[in-house]
């Protein structure tokens, strides 16, 4: 049993990372009608929103230290973050150390910003080319921003620490009623669950509960007539972009702790996000969501060892194959709606 | 001639004409010299790689050209045909066409497979399913089947296969008589034995490798020119145009799709075992779904659903690859040294990005920009180009849609 709960629990985490992604997928399939291959890298550049506060915030004067030498006898030069001498010493530290979270703050201006340009700049020429060129050109997009980054950040990975508190893993079996030492779990894997599924609540909220999502549910339903009724629905299209591009980016930068940011992590997570809309259902919200935790579930199981051990590799494919089954067997995903993309 | 109308014969003896004399075309600058160094591309890696992707893309547009399915995942095929000739080479022999031979065959049957599964949806879907496929394949050969320790290694997962000095080959040695691995063989002309002409200035090498890969491109090409023109090329063009109306008139359409699909994926696979005959090592990041990528990069370039398109576009991206990433800062100094000082570094600073390890990111602007602007590739480009200069051709010739 605890075993079980553990690897639940371990699929969670990337489960949400999934999750998040692909809502936004869907988001920009579901209104725009666009697949949307840059999405990864929308990933990407959250995660080094994250990196990127992080430099700004420790940007540092030097002043020598007489007192102090360093292996050469020269004087030492002491870095002093500009944030410690503007807000104090231990506020500036806490700045820092809190720089993931906070770069949530400042991802969300600038990923919902990127996403207008994208979508007034380039996608929205290509709503009416073929599927084939907007994939095309979305995956152009895709290897130039990942590009860009890769010479910007170089093409290592950056490592992005979590906060001090949630630095470290805790004992989740105790709580339970377990024996001790039975479920343990990173704090950080713990808190980007949490966020995530606010994250999800939110944008399903905002959705159902306000006008203006009652307006981009209709126009998701039938575009041209919600026009017709005088609304200008390609605005709020989109704005929809953009809150998708900020969901993606938020779940990059927190994210970055779990995972060091490097350029191509957003490929590699663009291809799963696509097995997860499409197992999902092509625009469907829920679908993704489901989809997105159940796969990294079924992921973290089949890397248990007694697993590995029957099918070898099996960890490797599973997602693969339980797509390639479920577009075989229900081509519409698991709560796909009828009549969205079927050829 | 062979069945082919005039303009076809035409364009494939321009092609036959490309590459056989191709040492001569791609070395303009005589040896030595700095152009030389930078935009010569007559030496034999170079030259292998322009005709063996060009096989690829050939087979790609197939497909993609004619039917309209955007596989993204053809570069499984390319890395299962490189496998399976390593394999051939390890086992059998030295000598390339059984090696050639199997790769085509085994990525046929995978082709056959793959085909009849993803097939069962058309669009974005078949796109997506293709990715996961070959993705599946490339997690695949990169760890599950290669594992060195288990007995089911058959990929070597991140080392790569290749060969190794204790091969049990059934024909031929497993080491040649100095202790040196042997090399791969057309009947015993080595594969990386060249010629070497020296006229002038000039130095012109006929490597053997590239002279058959030449051929079978050629041999290829051809098998392309009589696809497109044959009723069953009539027959994927209708799928492409509207595949619900052939569906309604009472036809099956997907037994023409996946033949169109196994097809492209036995070109890709015979892609595959050639650059595997000519270096035999298959890693599995020819597999990776960023170089499915490259495939359609490289028929987007050259122009998708037209005969010379592929073989432009694999040369281009081949050779433009090949010069940007030579370009270093030094280069850029020396070539922007007519300009003032301060204008100069800080082009050079600009330009920085672009060259030299940051190719990737010209290309796919420049995909971007293709896409965007030309969708119907360079053959489309030099229509309009061709148009504009106001060329008397016949009106039927010029306004020949690339994408048809």
């Amino acid at each position: 049993m605890d075993a079980i709960i553990l690897q639940i629990l371990n699929g969670l985490d990337k489960g949400s990372a999934y999750a998040l992604i692909a809502l936004g997928l869907t988001l920009i399939f579901g209104t725009l009608g666009v697949v949307n291959f840059a999405h990864g890298a929308l990933f990407m550049i959250g995660a080094f929103c994250a990196v990127t506060l992080k430099k700004l915030l420790t940007l540092s004067y030097f002043v020598e230290d007489p007192t102090k030498t360093d292996f050469l006898g020269k004087p030492l030069k002491v870095a002093t973050p500009y944030v410690q001498s503007w807000f104090g010493e231990s506020a500036g530290a806490a700045m820092i150390d809190w720089a993931v979270p906070l770069a949530i703050l400042f991802s969300i201006p600038v990923m919902i910003g990127i996403g207008f340009i994208m979508e007034r700049g380039l996608i929205k020429h290509f709503y009416k080319r073929p599927h084939a060129d907007q994939i095309l050109v979305t995956f152009g997009l895709a290897i130039v921003l990942q590009e860009l980054i890769k010479t910007f950040y170089g093409a290592n990975p950056i490592p992005t620490p979590a906060p001090e508190v949630f630095r470290g893993s805790f004992d989740f079996g105790v709580m339970l009623g377990f024996d001790p030492n039975a479920i343990i779990y990173p704090y950080w894997r713990m808190v980007y669950f949490a966020f995530s599924a606010v994250i999800i609540g939110a944008v399903f909220a905002f959705l159902q509960f306000t006008t203006f999502g009652m307006v981009v549910r209709a126009g998701m339903a039938d575009r041209e007539t919600v026009g017709l009724l005088g609304i200008n629905i390609d605005k709020r299209f989109t704005i929809m972009f953009g809150i998708a591009a900020a969901v993606a980016g938020m779940a990059g930068v927190m994210y970055a702790p779990i995972n060091s940011p490097n350029y191509h992590m957003g490929m590699d997570f663009l291809v799963l996000s696509f097995v997860v809309v499409v197992v999902g259902g092509m625009g469907s919200l829920p679908g993704a969501v489901l989809a997105g935790f159940m796969l990294g579930i079924l992921e973290a199981f089949a890397s248990m060892n007694q697993i590995k051990a029957i099918i070898p590799g099996i960890d490797q494919i599973i997602i693969y194959l339980v797509a390639i089954i479920i577009i075989l067997t229900r081509p519409r995903g698991l709560m796909g709606k009828k009549g969205v993309m079927e050829e | 001639m062979l069945g082919l109308n005039k303009k076809d014969t035409l364009l494939f003896w321009i092609v036959a004409g490309m590459a056989l004399l191709a040492p001569f075309l791609l070395n303009p600058f005589p040896e030595g010299s700095s152009l030389a160094q930078m935009f010569n591309a007559g030496y034999p890696d170079l030259m292998q790689r322009f005709v063996i992707f060009g096989i690829l893309v050939i087979g790609f547009n197939i497909l993609f050209g004619l039917t309209g399915y955007l596989s993204f995942g053809h570069a499984a095929f390319l890395g299962i045909g490189s496998y399976s000739a390593v394999w051939m080479f390890k086992l059998v022999g030295m000598n390339v066409i059984p090696a050639i031979l199997l790769a085509m065959i085994v990525s046929g049957i995978f082709a056959l497979l793959i085909g009849y599964v993803s097939l069962r949806r058309s669009g974005i879907y078949f796109s997506i399913l293709t990715l996961a496929i070959a993705q599946m394949c490339y997690n695949m050969a990169y760890s599950v089947l290669g594992n060195p320790a288990s007995n089911f290694n058959l990929t070597n997962g991140e080392t790569g296969l290749q060969l190794s000095l204790d091969d049990a080959r059934v024909l031929g040695e497993s080491v040649t008589a100095d202790g040196a691995l042997p090399v791969t063989n057309f009947f015993g002309l080595a594969m990386r034995s060249s010629y070497q002409m020296d006229v002038g200035g000039w130095l012109f090498t006929f490597n053997v490798g590239y002279y058959l890969s030449a051929i079978i491109m050629l041999i290829s090409f051809y098998v392309s020119i009589r696809i497109f023109r044959s009723p069953f090329g009539m027959m994927l063009r209708a799928v492409k145009s509207n595949q619900q109306r052939m569906n309604y008139t009472g036809l099956n359409t997907r037994p023409y799709i996946l033949a169109a699909f196994v097809i492209s994926g036995i070109y890709a696979g015979l892609a595959g075992g050639l650059l595997s005959s000519m270096d035999p090592l298959a890693g599995a990041e020819r597999m990776h779904w960023t170089a499915s990528g490259e495939i359609v990069i490289m028929a987007i370039l050259g122009g998708v659903g037209t005969l010379i398109g592929p073989v432009l576009g694999a040369g281009f991206n081949e050779y433009f690859k090949n010069i940007l990433s030579k370009i270093n800062d030094q280069v850029l100094h020396d070539w922007l040294a007519f300009m003032p000082d301060g204008i100069e570094n800080a082009m050079v600073g600009f330009l920085h990005y672009f060259v030299g390890k940051g190719w990737h990111l010209t290309l796919g602007i420049m995909f971007m920009l293709v896409i965007i602007f030309l969708p119907g590739g360079l053959v489309e480009g030099g229509q309009r180009i061709a148009n504009k200069f106001g060329r008397k051709k016949n009106s039927d010739e010029t306004k020949q849609t690339p994408a048809e």
